[in-house]
Formats: structure tokens, sequence, C-alpha cells
């Protein structure tokens, strides 16, 4: 009986065999993986048993993690409450990381990335309690404060970029919410919020400044429109439009009236800089007709639109629809139909006239630093695109100026700074208040800030309002800010 | 002419006791581990007296066996002092995490059993001068056999615990009858097998090739096949049915040589559970959780094993350290995954010593069947051994996803008296045959007479 006894050893062994393998499988290969899983509580636990990196803002914390005395050692509190809270996005026990920097930067703040990896070896052999890296953002404390404040109450957002290199200056979207709610240990505490904030009609946890269902970009698109004509080579600002008080479409029975019914000049005709001052619909849906969607299309492309970003939070792409005909061109042109955009994205598009041409890469994560603040990593600035030849970028900012000094825009006017902007008005539903925009930047020689600014359904003033009434005064007050005033 | 210089085999007592101690050693570490990790850096208090129980009570078996079994597997015992001693910290570990009173946790009690256990192996080591003593009991071992793996199935006493009957429950006491049944079956399989492996290996014509035997003698394999497919649908428990039938199979095989009966019993228990998993939701669901444990329709029956998946993922390769994990958010952390508990603690490396420790047990077993000088004992230590090797594999191979998970214990790691008792039993078994198959065979003859070199006729080994 010997030789089979034998044999079923060698069955014992391949026995054996496999479960080694189906273990290593398991803790090595799929150990990664299964500690990603959502809802793992032991990834969720490590991760507060040591501290997580700050959030800073100008050297102060907007999301830090304090000591505790209870069972998970570290509790994530965000010191200026909702003010942040679409920047830092919040950090629960019960719902994981996200909303902002705290997910799209977790194995940065949660000491898991790979560029933490020499820094966790020295830390180990000097006997260091491990710490995630800290994050010090591109925002300007006063910038985003003014933001704050201006936006009020209102629904909307407001981004500012510095134009020259992409950073973010400030990011606000109404209404929000306070991550401190959500990352308290009372456990029942969280839930509760957690329900009623995803219950809320006005959707507080969507940062509308760079996501949600996006908007349509009204006269704000008008932007892109004349970037494309003069691009084209085929107009100048000086260049004679027609300016009817309403467009006839062609193809349909439909036009496409001016703001207030009115004639953009006489006889009903005008030049490409006064219709960008009046911001006529009737000059670009007609201008829109004579480019053709592709230009328009490829003009918008270039600012960036289409491109999924990441800032690092994914920012939703904007877009201009792939398939136009004439009637829909022509709305298009001035920023209706299907155009659908985010701030971020007409802040861009700003910014990248306000740099002669060039749109740069937003971001918002300036510096890296480890837990004693040595900087392991630095942002560099990156060039997105070359959106238009810096001759057109010179004029469109000499029209925008015009926009301000004496046309739509003069609201957001700055006692002794030459500013440059944009004003829009978005329908987005019969017998809805229109969302109101405005986009500037300042100084228009050598800029310092861009922004974009959208009120939804005209905010306070509702369907009075304008982007003139309601958004170049927002935008106004956070340019202020940005130059020091 | 050659001169015959017989070394006499060597009892091997002192490296038992050596070995010994280097458990008892590793076992009151791993306790220290425990208590600098839970109280925050202090040693724990009553250490003295643990390890000093400890020695008392596997020392006092060491001398047991030098008294009545001085030849016995040097091995044996270490590997499951250590085993035995580790599932108790872990066990321990795991009352802290859930803020179990010393007095009532469960560490305690598991104690109590360890304790009774090795009494019991002892007592079997002192009273059982033969192991083939037992073969008188054939039938009467497989009567007790089958009616204690019945025995879950009666309306008042079977209780269902996660899922399966493989419970009694009589008053504060509750028992897996299984374990006991698989020492009393595996007896039987060995007596019975001993008196008719010749019929079972002889006579038979060969169909494609495959030598099959008398249509009469399939009907125990048809009667265990049957019994084990009962397990598998009314006890709902694929780890106790795969158990018995691949311990019949092997154990056929071992007796009669015959390959035929692999392939015959693969094929019935292949196409009998097929047809269970057609005809049954419970076996269904439970091929649902193999396969796809992560899927929504899974989590909504249990999420039990991808918790165990991420706590043997979250230890990765060295483990968080013992006390310094979270096996307790995992359900059974101290019984059925005891093991993914270790290898979230102790890590792959952890896991895998645990598992060899495991393969050089059976290894030793099956030694043991191979020393072993009379047929009984050597299907006796076959059986024994691959009852172990086939429970670790149902079990490890449950929690790491190679079978369908079942309820069964992982030998001496696990919480359960029924289960220590029952693999102490085991071992004190496979102790007492390894005792003979080393011992020097008694001088028959007399050294002037037939014994004599020149006068041999018959060469032995």
């Amino acid at each position: 009986m010997n030789a089979p006894i034998r044999r079923l050893a060698f069955v014992v062994a391949a026995m054996f065999c496999v479960l080694l393998l189906s273990t290593t499988w398991i803790q090595f290969v799929q150990a990664k993986d299964l500690a990603d899983r959502p809802g793992n509580r032991r990834t969720l636990l490590a991760s507060y048993s040591k501290e997580r990196g700050a959030i800073l803002v100008d050297g102060k914390p907007v999301a830090q993690s304090l000591p505790t005395k209870d069972q998970l050692k570290w509790i994530r509190a965000y010191p200026q409450g909702k003010e942040y809270s679409h920047v830092t996005g919040y950090y629960s026990f019960t719902y994981g990381a996200g909303g902002g920097l705290e997910s799209a930067e977790n194995e940065l703040l949660s000491g898991q990335s790979d560029k933490l990896f020499y820094r966790r070896i020295v830390d180990v052999i000097t006997g260091k309690p491990p710490q995630g890296a800290t994050l010090e953002l591109t925002i300007d404390a006063k910038v985003q404060q003014a933001a704050e404040e201006a936006l009020g109450d209102q629904r909307g957002a407001v981004v500012a970029l510095d134009p020259t290199t992409g950073a973010i200056l400030a990011m606000v979207s109404k209404p929000q919410y306070d991550p401190n709610a959500l990352a308290s240990h009372n456990l029942t505490k969280v839930s509760e919020a957690w329900k009623s904030l995803n219950a809320d009609k006005g959707r507080p946890m969507i940062n509308r400044a760079i996501a949600g269902d996006l908007y349509p970009p009204g006269s704000t698109f008008k932007l892109v429109t004349a970037a494309a004509a003069l691009s084209s080579g085929k107009y100048s600002p000086s260049s004679v439009v027609p300016g009817p008080r309403e467009l006839d479409l062609p193809d349909t029975s439909a036009t496409l009236p001016n703001f207030g019914h009115e004639i953009c000049g006489p006889n009903g005709r005008t030049t490409l800089r006064h219709a960008l001052e009046m911001s006529c619909n009737s000059s670009f849906g007609w201008l829109g007709l004579q480019l053709g969607p592709d230009a328009l299309r490829s003009q918008a492309d270039k600012f960036g639109f289409g491109q999924t970003l990441h800032v690092p939070m994914r920012v939703t792409p904007s877009v201009v629809p792939d398939e136009l005909n004439k009637p829909q061109t022509a709305q298009a042109a001035v920023g209706q139909y299907d155009v659908r955009v985010t701030p971020l994205q007409v802040a861009m598009v700003t910014a990248g006239i306000a740099n002669g041409g060039t749109v740069m890469s937003p971001y918002l994560v300036k510096d890296v630093r480890s837990s004693d603040l040595d900087v392991i990593d630095t942002a560099h600035p990156q060039q997105l695109s070359e959106a238009v030849r810096p001759g057109v970028a010179d004029q469109l900012t000499s029209m925008m100026e015009d926009v301000v000094n004496s046309g739509t825009g003069r609201n957001a006017q700055i006692p002794g700074v030459q500013v440059a902007g944009k004003t829009g008005t978005a329908e987005h539903g019969e017998g809805l208040a229109a969302h109101v925009w405005f986009t500037g930047f300042a100084p228009a020689k050598n800029p310092k800030i861009a922004v974009a600014v959208v009120v939804e359904d005209g905010g306070t003033l509702r369907s009075e309002a304008t982007g003139s009434t309601v958004s170049a005064p927002i935008a106004k007050k956070v340019m202020e800010a940005g130059l020091g005033r | 002419m050659s001169t015959v210089t017989s070394i006499p085999p060597r009892t091997r007592r002192n490296v038992e006791l050596a070995l010994l101690l280097l458990a008892i050693c590793i076992v009151l570490v791993a306790y220290v581990n425990v208590g600098l990790a839970t109280s925050g850096g202090s040693l724990p208090p009553d250490l003295l007296t643990y390890g000093v129980g400890l020695l008392v009570i596997t020392g006092a078996f060491h001398l047991v066996l030098r008294w009545r079994a001085s030849y016995a597997d040097p091995l044996l015992l270490p590997i499951v002092t250590l085993l035995n001693g580790l599932g108790l910290v872990m066990i321990h570990r795991l009352d802290i995490a859930h803020s179990r009173d010393i007095s009532e946790g469960l560490a305690t009690r598991q104690l109590m059993w360890s304790a009774l256990s090795v009494i019991l192996a002892a007592l079997v080591i002192v009273f059982l001068r033969d192991h083939r003593h037992l073969a008188r009991y054939t039938f009467s071992m497989m009567a007790a056999g089958l009616v204690l793996l019945l025995l879950p199935l009666l309306p008042l006493i079977g209780s269902q615990v996660n899922g399966s009957n493989i419970w009694i429950q009589i008053g504060p006491l509750s028992f897996q009858p299984g374990e006991v049944a698989k020492i009393l079956l595996t007896i039987f399989f060995a007596g019975y097998l001993v008196q008719t492996r010749d019929a079972l290996a002889l006579v038979g014509r060969r169909v494609l090739g495959l030598p099959l035997p008398r249509a009469r003698d399939l009907g125990p394999i048809l009667i265990a096949w049957l019994a084990s497919l009962g397990v598998l649908v009314f006890e709902r428990d694929l780890g106790s049915s795969l158990l018995f039938f691949g311990l019949f199979v092997s154990m056929l095989y071992v007796a009669t040589e015959r390959r035929s009966w692999i392939a015959i019993g693969l094929i019935l228990f292949g196409g009998g559970a097929y047809l269970a998993y057609l005809m049954f939701g419970h076996v269904q669901e439970r091929v649902l959780l193999w396969l796809h444990p992560f899927s929504d329709a899974a989590l909504k029956v249990s999420d039990q094993l991808v918790l165990g998946l991420e706590g043997m993922g979250a230890g990765g390769l060295f483990g968080s350290g013992l006390g310094r994990g979270h096996p307790d958010l995992t359900y059974f952390a101290e019984s059925d995954f005891i093991f993914p508990s270790f290898a979230e603690e102790l890590g792959l490396i952890g896991a895998m010593a645990l598992l060899l420790l495991y393969a050089l047990l059976v290894e030793r077993g099956l030694r043991t069947a191979i020393g072993a000088r009379d047929g009984f004992g050597k299907l006796l230590a076959t059986g024994l051994s691959f009852s172990v090797a086939l429970q670790c594999f149902v079990v490890v191979g449950g929690v790491t996803r190679v079978i369908p998970l079942t309820g069964l214990t992982m030998p001496f790691l696990s919480q359960g008296g029924s289960s220590l008792l029952a693999n102490w039993t085991i071992v004190a078994l496979l102790l007492r045959i390894s005792d003979q198959a080393r011992r020097p065979a008694p001088q028959a003859a007399d050294p002037g007479g037939l014994g004599r070199d020149d006068t041999r006729v018959v060469k032995t080994r």
C-alpha cells in the first residue's frame, strides 16, 4: 500500500501548493485592489490611524487633522466651514473622501502616494510617525473671500485665474455645505447630514465651477465667435456687419432677436467692435452663419472645450454640439442652443485672451510638502493651447475694454484700472429667469486676474437680472481683491 | 561474508522536548505581542502563569509519550502545540477587540477545552496500547459515525449556524458531531477496507482501459456517496460532504491501489454536486458567493467572504502585527475565518508558515502510514492525515476562493471544543501508530539459531 500512500502525499503537496498560491494571489497580487474597494473599513481605519496632510491657503489650514481621544485618533476639521467646501471636499468615516481635493489628492494627503516613497522610508528609519503630505493651494484667500461675499446667497459660481500661469485664485460654488458635518465622528449626525445634503434641491454637494449640469454660456460665447472671425483673417474689429433688430434664420420661420429688440446701428448695420460692445445677437448670429459650425467648434476647442482637465479634480468638458444646422449654428454663435460650459472654461477663454492668446492649464495645488513642510513637488505652469494669435488677442482685448468702458459691462469698471470684459444673459427655458454671466480680466495691460461669474436664474433680481446688473459687480469685487484694492 | 550492524532506532524524545519548548516560546512571544499592541506597551501580567500552564499541560503529555509511546513521531506534538497555542492567542486577541472580559471570553473556554483535549489524547495513549484493537469495532464505529453525522438533522437538537446544519445544541452546549464522526468513520473505513481490499482490488473487468470493480463491490462507495450528498443537501454543507467523500475515496484508492476508484469518485462527486447546484437554491447561492463575491447580488446575500478577503489584503506581505490589525471586522473571525485573521496580522509570510506547519503535520502522518507494519494501521494513519489535509483545503480554500465557502473549522486553530477534542484525538492515534511504526521489531529468534546470517533463507527488509 506504500506506493499509493506516496502518490497521495503528492496530492496533499499539490493541495497545499494551491492554498499557498491562492493566499499569495489575495495578499500580494490583489491586495491593492482590495484595499481600494469602496467601503473597505480597514482602509478607512488605517487612514485614520495616521495624521492626514493639511490643505493650506496662504499658509493657513482650510482642512487639517486634529487629534481626538476617541478610537479614530484623528478628526478632520475645516476651520473656514463652508467657504472652501468645494475646494477641499469632505473626508468622512462613513462616506470616504469626496467632493474636492480630499478625494482628488487622497493618495498624497493619506501618504500612500508613490511620490512619497522615499519620504516614507526615511520616516521608518528615523522612527517618525507616518504622515500624509500637505498641499499648499494657489487660492488667494482675499480673492476667495471677495468672491464668497460678493456672490452672497445666490446660486452660481465664481472662478478666478492668474492668466499668465493658470493658477486658480478663487473657486466658489453656491450653495455650499459644511464639510465638518460630514467629518464628525458622531456617525448618526453624519448620516443625517449626508441625507439632508443629498435631498437638498439646491444640490449643495455639486461644484458648479467645474462640474454639475454645466451652463449655457450666453453672450460670453461671443468672445469665441469673435475670436474665430478675427482669426479667419476676413474680419477686423472695424469690419461692418449686419445688425438688425432680429436675424432671419435660414430654413425656418424663427428669428434671432436682439436683447430688448433693439437695433445695433443705423440702417441695421454696425461694426464688429460695436456689435460686441452692445452684445448684438443678430450680428453674431450672422457671423456664425458666415463662419460655419466647424470654425466655431475648432475655435472653441482651441480654448479648451471638449478636453477633460484635472485641476486635480476632474473638470467636466465644455461642449459645442457635433451636429449643427444653420439656425442652430446662428444660435450657438451667441451661446445658445446646446452649447454648454463650466465657469472655469469661460474663465479660461478670458484668461487666454488676456495672456496674448495662450491658454494656460488651470491648477489648484501650488506645492506638495512633507509633514515638516519641505517642498516635495512644485507645480510648473503649463501651456494648454495657443487659442488665437497675439494680434487677435490684442484686438479682442481692446474690444472687451470698450464693453466695460461704454458697453454692457460698465458695472465692472474699477477706478484707475482698465478692465476688459464681456457680459452674458443666457436663457435656458421658457419662463425661467436667465443665468447671468460676466467674464473679464484686469488690468487690460499686463493682466493679473481673469474671472468668470455666473449667477443662476438671475440671482436675487430674478427675471430683471442681466449679466450687467448682477454679475458684473461681483466680478468687479473679485478683480479688485485680486489687484489688492 | 558481510556483517549486518543494526543501528537501534532512536526515540527522539529529546528532539521533541526541544521543539516543544521552541513552540511554547513562539506562542508566548505572540501573546506578548498582543499584550504590547493592545494595552499600550505593557507586558501582560499573567504571562508567567500562561507560560507555566502551557508548559505543564504539554510537558505532561510529553512525559506520557516517554512512558507509553517512546518511539512516537517527535514532530507531531510540537506542531499541534504551536497551532493550538497560536489559535488561543488569536482568540484572546479577538476577545480584547470585542471587549469580552477574560473570565467570560472565548479564549478562556478554548483554554479549558485545550486542556481537556490534551488529557483525552493522553488517555488514548495510555489506554490504547495497540491501535489494532480498534479494528474489532469496525461496524460499531460505522453505526456510531453515521448516527453522529445525521444527528444535526434531528428536529429538536439540530441547529443552523451560518447557513449550515452541522451543529447540535443541547441546552447551553453546542457541538459539531461531524468532527467526531470523522474519526469514527475513518476507523470504520480502515477496518472495512482491510477486510475487503482483495475483493475490491482484484475482481472486476476493464472498461475503456480502466479496471472497473464488480457491481456488488460498488455498494459501499455508493452508500458513502449518497451519505455525503445527503450531508450536502440536507445539512447544507459542502465542506463536510467533500471531506467525507474525499476521505473515503482516498482510502479506497490506497487500499486497492486502483486508480479507477478515484475516477469513479470524482465523477460521482462532480455529478452529484452539479445536480445539487441545479436543484437547490442554497447551493446556487454558495456558488454565486464563490464566483462573484463582489457583485451586488452576492453582497446582498453576504459580505462575509469579502470582509475576510479585505482583511487578508490589508495584511499584505508582512501583516499588521498581532493586535494591530482589524480581524474583528470579519464575522466568525475566531472560528471559520481564523485563517484570514492570521493572514491579516501575520501577513502572507505568517499565513504561509501556518500552511507549511499543516503540510508538515500531514506529511509526518503519511510518513507514519508508510512506516506502519499492519494494513489497518497504514489505512488509519493515511485516513487521519488526509482528513486533516482535506479539512485545511476546504477551510482555507473556502476563504481564499479556491472552492465555495463552507462552515468547517481550521484544525487546532479555530475556536470550538468539538474540533479540538477530535483533532487532538487524531494526533493521539497518529502518535500511537507512529510509535509502533518506529519501534524496533521484537527479536523473535535466538541469536545462535535461525537468526544467524548464514542460515537465513528468506531475506527480510
